[in-house]
Formats: C-alpha cells, sequence, structure tokens
C-alpha cells in the first residue's frame, strides 16, 4: 500500500493551502483526487502484489476445501462450530463500525465523521464480503448455497425453516450487506461526478461518467439526495444493531451453556463497535501515514476513535463479568462449569486470558490523553484490540462445545493448516480490496467535507472550529 | 438537426454559496419562477429560497417499508403453515416471534431499495445528456463554483435584460446555454 514518493508530488501540490490549515472548497477536491490522479506508483504494484498473492492462498484452499469436503477442517465431534463461525463473525463485527460512522454519527451530527465515513463504510463491505465466504463454503456444497434463500427450485422440495436463527442470519447479513453497499455507493456519486468533470482521458471519462450516473449537481439532484442519505442513514442505523444481535442467536436461541444468555445481543454489537473501531484506526493510522491526509484526517478523528474504543472495550469488560456473575448467581452447575473451568482454568484458559488482556485491559490505556494520541500506541492497541475480538469468538465457540454433558465425548479443537490459510487469505481479500479502493476511488467524501466546511461560514476557521466543536469547546460558528 | 439551436437558459456562475443564495433571492423577487442552481455540495436553505418542494421520496420509501413487512409476513406464514408445514422441535407452523428478524430485515431491505432507486428516479438519473454540460465551466460545478440558470422558458426571461439583471448580482461569468 506505500506510495510514499507520492508524498512529495502532493505535499508540492498542496502547499501552502492544506498545511496551513485554511483549506479552500478547490484545496479539498485537490487533495483527495490527487490520491487517484498521479501516476499509479511502482510500490502500488508491489502492494497489489503481496495482497493479491494472499488472497489467492485463500482461493486455493478454498479450492482444496470445496474438492475435498469440509472434513480438512479442524471442525469436528464435539466442536462442530471451529474457526469458520469465529471467522464470520470476527469479519462481520469489523464491518460495524464502519455503518456506526456512516449512519449513528451522521444521525447524531458528530461533524468529525465527516472525513472518515468514506472509509469506514469501504472497510464495512470488504470486510462483509470477507465474512460472507464462511457461510457461503462451511456448508459443503457450496454449489448449493442459494438453498438458503427461499428460492423455489426443482431439487429442494421443500421451505426454508423460518424458525431459526441461522436464517434469520443469512437475512441479516444479505440484506445488511446491501443496505451497506447502496449506503456507500450513493455517497460516492456526487465524487464520481468530481472525479468524472477532472478526468483527463477518455477511458476515465467513459468509466468515472458511467458510474456518476450523469450526476450535475442541481439544487433538485441534492434535494433528492440529502432525503435519501438521511433515509438510509435512519434505516441503516437499526440494521447495524440488529445485524450483529441476530448473529448472536445464532448462539442465545441454542440451549447450550455458555450460549444460553440474553446478554449476547448488546454484548455482541458493543464487541462489534469495538473491533470495528480498532480496525478503522489500524487503518486510517497507515493511510494518513502514506497518502499525507492529516489535515483532513486529523488526531481529533483519531483520539475520539480511541475514546469510542475505550468505552465499548469497557462495556465488553462489563459483559464478561456478568457473564460470571449470572453462571454463578444461578446455581446451575452446568453453567458454572462452562465459565469458571472451561473458560478461566480449563484446556482453553490461555485463550480466555490472551482474550481478557487484549480487550479489557489494553483499552484502559485511552483514559491517558498523551497514550491516545501517540499514533504508534494506539496502532499497537488497536491490533491487540482485534487479537483480543477474535479470541472471543473464539472462546465462546469452542469453550461451549468442548466438554458435552457426557466426559465420554469431550474433545480440544485443533486448527488444520487450511483453517489456518484460509483465514490468513481473507486479510488479502480485504487488503486487495483497499488496494484498488485507495487507487480509484474518492477515499474521503469530498461533497460532505465542503458541506461542512460551508456550514461554518468562514472557510478560515474550518479546522480550528472542527476541533474545538468536537472537544466540545464551542459551538460551530460561534467564533465570528 | 438543421434547426437553429433552441436556448436553454443563462448561466450565472458565482464564487461563493452566499451570492448564489442571494442572486436566487434576488431573482425570485424579480418574479424569475423557473430556475435551477447547481452546486459542489448541498446548500442549506436553497430548497426555501427557490420555492421548491420537500422531497416526496419519504412517502415513497414508506410504501416499500410496507412492501417488505407485508412480503415477510406472507413468506413466513404461507410457506411454513399452508405449503408445507413441517412439525420441528414442538414449535407452532406460525408464530409472530420468530418471525420479527426477518420483517425487520425486509422491510429495512425493501425500504433501502426504495430510497435508492426512488431518488434516481426522482432525479431522472442515470441521464445521458442535460443541457448544464454545455456550459463552458460546468467541470468546476462539481469543484468550487455555484451556479445558477434561469431557464429560458421563464415567462420573465429576456436575453439582455435577464444577463444585466445577473450581472448585477454579482456573477463573475454570464453564459447561454444551448437546449
Amino acid at each position: 500500500m506505500a506510495e510514499l514518493s507520492h508524498a512529495q508530488e502532493m505535499k508540492e501540490r498542496l502547499t501552502p493551502s492544506l498545511t496551513s490549515g485554511h483549506p479552500s472548497y478547490h484545496d479539498v477536491t485537490e487533495a483527495v483526487s490527487i490520491i487517484s490522479e498521479v501516476k499509479t506508483h511502482r510500490n502500488w504494484y508491489i502492494a497489489l502484489a503481496i495482497t493479491t498473492s494472499i488472497t489467492g492462498i485463500m482461493g486455493l484452499m478454498l479450492a482444496y476445501l470445496v474438492a475435498t469436503g469440509v472434513g480438512v477442517w479442524g471442525n469436528n465431534g464435539p466442536v462442530g462450530w471451529g474457526w469458520d463461525i469465529t471467522n464470520f463473525v470476527f469479519w462481520i463485527g469489523i464491518g460495524h463500525a464502519g455503518t456506526l460512522i456512516s449512519a449513528i454519527l451522521f444521525l447524531f451530527r458528530q461533524k468529525w465523521r465527516t472525513s472518515i465515513n468514506r472509509f469506514a463504510e469501504a472497510m464495512t463491505l470488504f470486510a462483509v464480503a470477507c465474512a460472507g465466504i464462511y457461510p457461503a463454503v462451511h456448508i459443503g456444497r457450496p454449489w448449493r448455497a442459494y438453498w438458503l434463500f427461499p428460492i423455489p427450485n426443482e431439487f429442494l422440495s421443500m421451505w426454508q425453516n423460518f424458525r431459526s436463527p441461522l436464517l434469520w442470519d443469512v437475512f441479516a447479513v444479505s440484506t445488511y450487506a446491501t443496505v451497506s453497499a447502496l449506503f456507500w455507493y450513493v455517497g460516492l456519486i456526487p465524487d464520481l461526478a468530481t472525479f468524472r468533470d477532472r478526468a483527463t482521458t477518455k477511458g476515465k471519462q467513459l468509466a468515472y461518467g458511467v458510474a456518476s450516473l450523469g450526476w450535475r449537481g442541481s439544487a433538485t439532484h441534492w434535494k433528492n439526495y440529502e432525503k435519501a442519505y438521511m433515509i438510509l442513514a435512519g434505516l441503516s442505523t437499526p440494521l447495524v444493531l440488529s445485524v450483529h444481535t441476530i448473529v448472536s442467536f445464532d448462539f442465545a436461541v441454542s440451549i447450550l451453556p455458555g450460549w444460553h444468555t440474553t446478554i449476547f445481543p448488546p454484548y455482541f454489537v458493543a464487541g462489534a463497535i469495538f473491533s470495528g473501531f480498532a480496525m478503522v484506526v489500524t487503518l486510517m493510522v497507515i493511510v494518513r501515514w502514506i497518502y499525507k491526509v492529516e489535515h483532513l484526517v486529523t488526531m481529533t478523528h483519531l483520539e475520539n476513535m480511541n475514546k469510542v474504543i475505550l468505552a465499548t472495550g469497557t462495556i465488553v469488560g462489563y459483559a464478561y463479568a456478568t457473564e460470571f456473575f449470572t453462571a454463578w448467581y444461578s446455581g446451575n452447575p452446568y453453567e458454572s462449569y462452562v465459565f469458571f473451568v472451561s473458560r478461566a482454568t480449563g484446556p482453553y484458559a490461555w485463550a480466555y486470558w490472551s482474550m481478557i488482556s487484549c480487550n479489557v485491559i489494553s483499552p484502559q490505556f485511552f483514559w491517558f490523553k498523551k497514550l491516545r494520541t501517540s499514533l504508534p500506541f494506539m496502532f499497537v492497541i488497536s491490533i491487540i484490540v482485534n487479537i483480543g475480538m477474535w479470541f472471543e469468538r473464539f472462546v465462546i465457540i469452542a469453550t461451549s462445545l468442548h466438554r458435552d454433558y457426557l466426559p465420554a465425548s469431550w474433545g480440544y479443537f485443533r486448527p488444520t493448516f487450511v483453517d489456518i490459510l484460509t483465514f490468513f487469505g481473507t486479510f488479502g481479500l480485504f487488503l486487495t480490496l483497499f488496494v484498488f479502493f485507495t487507487r480509484f476511488l474518492p477515499i474521503i467524501a469530498i461533497s460532505e467535507v465542503k458541506g461542512m466546511m460551508a456550514q461554518t461560514h468562514h472557510e478560515e476557521h474550518f479546522l480550528d472550529e472542527a476541533v474545538a466543536a468536537s472537544e466540545g469547546k464551542q459551538p460551530v460558528g460561534a467564533a465570528h | 438537426m438543421a434547426e437553429k439551436p433552441s436556448i436553454h437558459g443563462l448561466v450565472a456562475d458565482f464564487d461563493s454559496p452566499d451570492k448564489l443564495m442571494d442572486a436566487i433571492k434576488a431573482a425570485r423577487k424579480a418574479g424569475y419562477s423557473k430556475m435551477e442552481a447547481y452546486t459542489p455540495f448541498p446548500i442549506h436553505g436553497i430548497d426555501d429560497a427557490m420555492g421548491a418542494k420537500p422531497s416526496i421520496l419519504g412517502y415513497l420509501v414508506l410504501c416499500g417499508s410496507a412492501t417488505g413487512l407485508t412480503i415477510a409476513v406472507l413468506l413466513q406464514w404461507w410457506t411454513g403453515a399452508v405449503d408445507y408445514p413441517l412439525v420441528i422441535a414442538g414449535k407452532p407452523y406460525f408464530a409472530l416471534e420468530p418471525s420479527i428478524p426477518i420483517m425487520f430485515e425486509l422491510t429495512v431491505l425493501l425500504s433501502a431499495f426504495v430510497a435508492v432507486f426512488g431518488m434516481f428516479g426522482l432525479n431522472g438519473l442515470p441521464k445521458l445528456y442535460h443541457p448544464i454540460f454545455n456550459y463552458s465551466g460546468h467541470k468546476a460545478i462539481t469543484d468550487d463554483r455555484f451556479v445558477l440558470v434561469i431557464e429560458a422558458s421563464d415567462r420573465e426571461f429576456d436575453a439582455t435584460g435577464t444577463r444585466d439583471f445577473l450581472a448585477a448580482q454579482g456573477a463573475d461569468k454570464l453564459e447561454l446555454i444551448e437546449a
């Protein structure tokens, strides 16, 4: 993803307007467009080669899986759900921060979201794409994946079981993927028109021209556009909460100790936001560094995200404690066994305490302003948080399954190389999509940033005010 | 196409949203009614200034929501209780509680489709041609220019009179565009 030598070229074109902190509308257009307009750098091809190779590994593993059967994974009695579901929930959770930033923060009029929402929405889509692979292949016969949907066909002479949370999940995830894609695309249209109008080659003109659908920015266009955007934000807000709620139903609706608990929906949603924000921080730190957009994605943005990580990490820690309390207070020996033995002291204790260290302890450092505004520190913590959140899903799944009511059927889950390489490969897919995104599409919502600047009436004070407003020191517009 | 191309309207190009807004208000005052503004980002209050009606998209989406909800109820009831009733864990063939997740999801899905494609429909997108693209400076509209077009079909429109009027509003550039 490195295009370091672009920095010089960009800096020359942006200096002094952006670096002095007084951007005009045109400067914003330049700052974002140039990322896609400079000549493709050698490093971009290197990055693409690396990420597509990793994606290729995933492709090989999936081909092997489909040709051989799901037995190539470590899933086996008693742990019938292994890394496939763990990774599915992990990726879906990461996607949630994108929707949260684009929809919920929009409804709450959080101005600071403007320069990161495009990027976070892209992350949602790419994460959901990675997640979608698992349910599609874990069914064993992916060519029959359409059986998951109520499509009449000559092979399946019955209907889907609408009383099963697994089918709810099919609807939740596919709706989420569709609505996120629509939301993202609607937001992109005005910026694609900007790219169209700046295009220098016939090919670009045609591609961006088709993609922007003939957008011309008329007042009528904006009127309906803003309405559509508001409605989509309003729809996405309950939708994103419903998705991880329904994902948690996959577990909570069962009667297995460790899964059968009403705390799951809010606890899963908090965890999803937690991991998603951590992923946005990881990616944003890299992108700011490569593309030199520090003046659009400021330290305030990163600090705010770190505050969200701190808050949601604390909620997640509270949920872990509540689970233990409930297990003890219920007096149910099986419930207590899952938590006090299987998780805290049993063969999976290493995974459990890794989860606690990563998810509960590590975000607490963000109480200190110095730490939450340090780029290297937040980068490391954001990665640790995602490792921890992966462990959370693994712990929930493996510890609850590995010891049955009959000691004769106890077991221990071990992943195979196919499990490991497939998961590794999904990161390749995620990053490949990002590499393309940062090359060809506006990575910052140009028209939204301009609209935000206009709201402050005086362009000169835009950045100072954005900082002050998000820190709650003064309302925007009051400085004049 | 041997006919002389007709005129779509007169373009006035401004460098700030405030000037555009003032020009719109002045134009309305002067009796112009057929006008359209073109801007790089949505401008607060521009619809009121132009006397435009609020978007009807919300009502369309409501129809989409109702359709999605209805489909979800009928789908779950008909497949589970009518077409192929199957006893699973002694649960009823159809009940409201387990149907809620899919009712919710399909409501959201159809609402979102209507929101997006309804917006396309109301905005006439995709569109291959529009007279504004004949304006020599149209490419700057998606960058940092704020354009007002008074259409030739307006009763008050008069090539010289309207030009003088818009020049007085502080337009940096005036241009007649073909339809």
